[in-house]
């Protein structure tokens, strides 16, 4: 790799500080810088540039009106303090990442490998069955139509036709059965990247590993899938748990096109709808942003405890 | 010697039938979930209106018709902006910023994958971090800086960010770095062919599978895209936004809006159906190493 030789060159001279073969190395490169530059420049308007200024309006009290006034901390202690309402979204928020992230994961790792030694025919269509809700657009929509709160839902009508409820029961607008509701619609969407990710790590193994563990004593399939399957794929694991991360903090939409806004007494309220809240309807930008800063933190710890757990695989 | 071929022969080919059969109910238990919401959508688009208001309702379609289509473009022609408006919003956008973000992409993953600079790897680690955001976070900041291009309520609002995703880079990067081999490019470079002309026409080709996945996302994310907080006027919204407006119709067009979501449904679906090869080899890359 050209990169291995470039580091060994710069060991080699002696003559040279390090600075000035970075900077020989960067007039060398020119091209590089060009070739990236496009798609740095885009990069970093729109996704460094918003998580920096995120960071630093978090520290003011802006509101798209007035020249903002640095607070420090104030929007941080007002947020654990006294905003009943954020402790009830990072709760939400929790609950709803602990089951959606996990379920889906394993959901999409168990089905990619159950798939796994089916007929690349079979196999394209049970991967089309499984992938096609999360790229379908709004096509969850169709949840609220199969638990309207009508007797033309189609959970209403069966329960009511089989004698166990005699009156409909309002789904989405009831506190109790919005979250459990919302979470399955989360898992049936979230089969998306890491699925895919899976598949192709799955397939990538090299078969002789297989036949080399059998040798060393693996009895059953349970033993190959932790001993020879995963660890062959740990790569693809860690894209796919980033990416069910990312997926299970930033679902928002969906909730609030089943539920409306806010949801019924907050029940489906998560961090990314109360962010919402402040951004779009109360303008308070700095506390919007401090919000904001809470997700980051918790999603790059989220993926911190994740990859911690993924060096076990295997072990 | 004998003893070891018996006990591989059992492990490797002998499946438990037990686990067999196991596996295969809750296969076949998880597709019903995954598959019959799909097709409920399908089976409401085609139900003519005494079908569609049945109790309880049915799972089958008695009497097919394409009447809700039919219903979606009455209602689609009724609005204030002409529905092809919407059309073109969506598909051009789409274009627009696919085409954009398949150059910029695949050059800066060029780049990255194969040229060895000085701050190429602590660019890739940047992009690569930035995969654990998701974007409805950064929206509002995203809003502050497009009002300071003074991009809001234009066409660029949607297309220019569309240009610079993370995903797509990533996974072209990978992907080449896993499938170009230096040895071919040296003997380009070697013949005095510069760094363009070897990513354009050696490289590029070599990774196809990484750009049709790349074009194939790029897409899907734009097709779908809703109601844009960084876009006001009703001639620059999306498809998507004009047909959530008939959905949110109530129930007097139940009909209608089931045949929206199969007609929007139906060109992501149609290009993975297409593309689903190439998108699964692209993802055999995807791994990350550390």
């Amino acid at each position: 790799m050209s990169h291995k030789t470039a580091e060994k060159k710069a060991v080699a001279r002696k003559d040279m500080t390090k600075w000035q073969w970075t900077w020989k190395e960067m007039k060398r490169n020119k091209v590089a810088y060009l070739m990236v530059a496009p798609y740095m420049i885009v990069f970093t308007c729109f996704t460094v540039l918003p998580v920096v200024l995120s960071m630093v309006i978090s520290f003011t009290d802006f509101n798209m009106l007035e020249l903002p006034n640095i607070v420090w901390l104030d929007n941080y202690v007002r947020l654990f303090l006294e905003d009943d309402i954020f402790l009830i979204a990072a709760k939400n928020t929790f609950i709803f990442a602990a089951i959606v992230g996990p379920v889906s994961y394993i959901m999409s790792l168990m089905v990619a490998w159950f798939i796994n030694e089916l007929s690349p025919k079979i196999r394209a269509i049970v991967t089309l069955i499984f992938y096609a809700p999360s790229i379908s657009g709004q096509v969850y929509l169709v949840w609220a139509t199969l638990f309207s709160s009508d007797s033309y839902g189609w959970a209403n009508a069966w329960l009511m036709e089989l004698g166990i409820i005699n009156k409909e029961i309002l789904f989405f607008e009831d506190a109790d059965w919005v979250m459990p509701l919302c979470i399955v619609v989360a898992i049936w969407t979230s089969l998306g990247t890491s699925f895919l990710a899976f598949i192709a790590g799955l397939q990538g193994i090299d078969k002789a590993q297989f036949e080399a563990g059998a040798v060393d004593g693996i009895r059953n399939r349970w033993q190959e899938l932790w001993y020879i399957t995963l660890p062959n794929m740990k790569s693809q694991l860690m894209f796919g748990a980033v990416m069910s991360i990312t997926n299970s903090f930033g679902f928002g939409a969906v909730v609030t096109a089943l539920c409306g806004f806010p949801s019924v007494d907050y029940a489906a309220h998560t961090i990314v709808h109360h962010l919402e809240d402040y951004a779009n309807q109360r303008f308070e930008i700095g506390y919007s942003s401090t919000i904001a800063v809470i997700l980051f933190v918790v999603m790059i710890g989220a993926n911190a405890l994740v990859k911690k757990v993924l060096s076990k695989v295997g072990s | 010697m004998a003893k070891l071929r018996t006990r591989k022969h059992k492990v490797v080919l002998a499946r438990s039938a037990g686990g067999d059969a196991g596996i295969t109910v809750i296969l076949i238990i998880l597709g019903i979930f995954m598959f019959l919401p799909m097709y409920y959508v399908v089976i409401q688009s085609l139900k003519p209106l005494d079908e569609l208001w049945m109790f309880p309702p049915r799972f089958i379609v008695a009497k097919p018709t394409m009447q809700n289509f039919k219903d979606l473009f009455t209602l689609m022609s009724g609005g204030l902006v002409p529905f092809s408006r919407y059309i073109f919003n969506t598909v051009f956008t789409s274009i627009a910023g696919t085409v954009g973000n398949l150059l910029f992409s695949s050059m800066a993953a060029y780049a990255m994958a194969k040229i060895a600079f000085p701050g190429g790897k602590a660019m890739f680690k940047l992009v690569r971090t930035s995969l654990m955001f998701h974007k409805t976070v950064t929206a509002v900041t995203c809003f502050i800086l497009m009002s300071t291009f003074k991009i809001i309520d234009t066409y660029w609002a949607i297309i220019i960010p569309a240009w610079g995703t993370t995903i797509g880079l990533y996974l072209i990067k990978q992907f080449m770095e896993s499938n170009v081999t230096d040895a071919v490019l040296e003997s380009a470079r070697l013949d005095g062919a510069s760094e363009f002309k070897t990513f354009w026409t050696i490289a590029m080709p070599m990774v196809k599978p990484g750009w049709l996945t790349l074009i194939v996302y790029s897409f899907q994310d734009l097709w779908n895209q809703g109601a844009s907080m960084y876009i006001h006027s009703e001639q620059l919204k999306s498809l998507n936004y004009a047909i959530q407006q008939i959905t949110a119709g109530g129930i007097k067009r139940a009909g209608a809006s089931a045949a929206s979501l199969v007609v929007m449904m139906l060109v992501p679906i149609l290009v993975f159906v297409i593309t689903q090869s190439n998108i699964i080899e692209t993802m055999g890359s995807s791994g990350m190493k550390d």
